[in-house]
């Protein structure tokens, strides 16, 4: 038997929300859901792992702040000492305040350059690639959830697909792949 | 659900604010500074800080209505809660301008009306002090120009108008908003939708005027301590502080409430969320402090720059451990999601923050007011400020038995219920 992707279409993020909570219940793998906008709770539901993505920011963040360091320390002080505001104290420790919104502009530059790169190659979005949402409507008004068979060993398509029709589901579309 | 007030909670309280009435006595007596200027500049520092709490609850609560935020409406009685201290506060405030006004201390210069004119005739009490160089007048020793200069905005009527005016709109609007919020509790459908949207409304004309008066309180109250210094955004930074204590003790408060059973419906997500509010407020805070500071202290000019090198050379450690609790401690404990989940964790950091907060107030007020007086944290100051949190705490606590403590019927509420970040 050839594998089966189902695409369950709602209208409602509320329904699909429901209509997920009784797949996984019944011991139904969800492969993905695509949707117009983020919607809030959902990600518990279908067993999705929480971001990492903070974590990635925070290193970035950090890599900035030293990178900004090292550079001013050597421009501002090592290589051409600067007299700063009157005060040629020429050490680090004594004209930082001067420094800091340098360094923290360059911590903001490479914490949200480096969250949206990296977000936007985990989730193979970089400009360019081509698109991997199954239907062009969930970029406007409609919500999918995706099942594949292949991953519900215990499921056939028809006992998914019957499951589905218990939920306020506005159409149901099955390919082969 | 109504809150009830515990005997327990009751006495720990009341316990609190006659253990600081007694160290305040004996610091009283122990304060020999000129006409006890002292404990005066004491009781200006939490008599303002606890106003400025329940200020900056105001402020929140107004924000919620005019943003019209739903996961707020849950919170709602809290922040009513914490702003009811509002009037206690004003008279402390007005008791405190009055005496200056009575010249029973001196914490603010110029209140010194001889300041203000370049000659006198006579001497000592008899004397008549004029503005032109009339028969018989001399040159007045007392005379400032930097102070006279100032003399349309700051003088003793102008003054007066606005501080009443600062405590009046601030206390109309809070028991106006109050009276609406039991009102809403009463009523549904239509009737209901349109108090939430006259609210609205009346929410962002406070916030007007919250914007103006801010500022000003922050100059009249605090700042014009040091007559001759100014610094344009010190109303802003004394803002942040008000903010960020309000926050604090708002998710103190919270899970105080939660873990004696009240508030069942409020959970992590609106933790957490109270967690980001402390944690972007103290931000704010750090942001404005660090302007200031950078600014005054790269152009290194002498009028401005007495302000730091007067606090920096008397009290290093009380001036840096400002900064650092209240910048480095939020960001280093409460950037992580799970800092701000857990309830212990919370409470901890935020005790931590609010004592900065407290301490950073002294740091405005002393060194202008008190100078080699003030010898960093005492008996005096502990406690004044252990009364004054009894006292505060006390008010907060019964003012919160007093309705329900989830509102009923706000269009918003079950919004609020669920949620979940």
């Amino acid at each position: 038997m050839a594998n089966k992707v189902i695409y369950a279409v709602y209208e409602d993020p509320e329904q699909l929300k429901d209509g997920a909570r009784k797949l996984v219940s019944s011991g139904v793998k969800v492969k993905d859901v695509y949707s117009p906008f983020p919607v809030h709770g959902l990600d518990p539901i279908i067993g999705i792992k929480r971001t990492r993505l903070g974590i990635a920011a925070f290193m970035y963040g950090i890599g900035g702040t030293s990178l900004a360091v090292l550079g001013i320390t050597y421009f501002m002080i090592w290589d051409w000492p600067m007299n700063i505001g009157g005060k040629p104290s020429q050490a680090l420790y004594k004209n930082i305040p001067a420094f800091i919104p340098v360094i923290f502009e360059f911590t903001v530059l490479c914490a949200a350059h480096g969250m949206a790169i990296t977000y936007m190659i985990r989730n193979k979005t970089l400009p360019g690639m081509p698109a991997r949402n199954p239907d062009p409507r969930t970029t406007d008004d409609k919500f999918i959830i995706e099942v594949r068979t292949a991953d519900n060993h215990g499921h056939s398509a028809e006992t998914i697909t019957s499951l589905l029709r218990t939920t306020p589901v506005f159409e149901i579309n099955e390919r082969q792949y | 659900m109504n809150f009830t007030l515990s005997n327990r909670a009751r006495s720990i309280t009341l316990g609190t604010m006659i253990l600081g009435a007694l160290a305040t006595v004996a610091g009283v007596m122990g304060d020999h500074s000129d006409h006890h200027q002292h404990s005066w500049a004491s009781l200006l520092v939490n008599g303002f800080f606890f106003f400025g709490i329940s200020l900056g609850a105001l402020f929140f609560f107004a924000l919620q209505n005019a943003t019209e935020t739903a996961w707020t409406v849950l919170l709602k009685r809290v922040y009513e809660g914490i702003y009811s201290y509002l009037p206690i506060g004003a008279v402390v405030i007005v008791v405190i301008m009055a005496a200056g006004s009575l010249h029973m201390h001196h914490l603010y210069h110029w209140m010194d009306h001889t300041l203000y004119h370049e000659y006198m005739v006579g001497e000592g009490h008899e004397a008549e002090y004029v503005d032109e160089a009339v028969q018989g007048a001399v040159a007045n020793p007392n005379y400032d120009a930097l102070i006279a200069n100032k003399k349309a905005y700051l003088n003793q009527p102008f003054f007066w108008l606005r501080t009443l005016l600062y405590l009046g709109v601030f206390i109309g609007f809070a028991r106006w908003f109050r009276k609406q919020s039991l009102q809403m509790d009463t009523e549904t459908g239509e009737s209901l939708v349109k108090r939430v949207l006259l609210n609205y409304r009346r929410s962002a004309l406070f916030l007007v005027f919250f914007a103006v008066f801010s500022s000003t309180l922050a100059w009249d109250w605090i700042m014009s301590i040091d007559t001759h210094w100014f610094s344009t955004l010190f109303g802003w930074y004394t803002f942040a502080g008000m903010w960020v204590s309000a926050m604090i003790t708002a998710v103190i408060l919270v899970l105080y409430l939660k873990r004696k059973g009240y508030l069942p419906q409020v959970n992590n997500s609106h933790i957490q969320d109270m967690g980001k509010w402390v944690f972007a407020v103290s931000f704010l805070w750090s942001y404005l402090y660090f302007s200031q500071f950078m600014l005054i202290w790269y152009s290194n000019i002498p009028e401005e720059i007495t302000y730091f090198q007067q606090r920096i050379n008397e009290h290093p450690v009380l001036l840096w451990s400002v900064f650092f609790i209240n910048f480095a401690v939020p960001m280093v404990l409460l950037m992580s999601r799970d800092a701000k989940r857990n309830p212990r964790f919370l409470i901890g950091v935020g005790t931590v923050i609010f004592i900065g907060h407290w301490l950073d107030v002294n740091m405005m007020v002393m060194p202008g007011s008190v100078g080699h007086d003030f010898h960093g944290i005492g008996l005096l100051e502990i406690g004044m400020f252990l009364m004054f949190l009894g006292l505060f705490l006390y008010t907060v606590l019964n003012a919160l038995t007093k309705a329900p403590l989830t509102v009923v019927n706000h269009p918003y509420l079950e919004e609020s219920v669920h949620h979940q970040i």
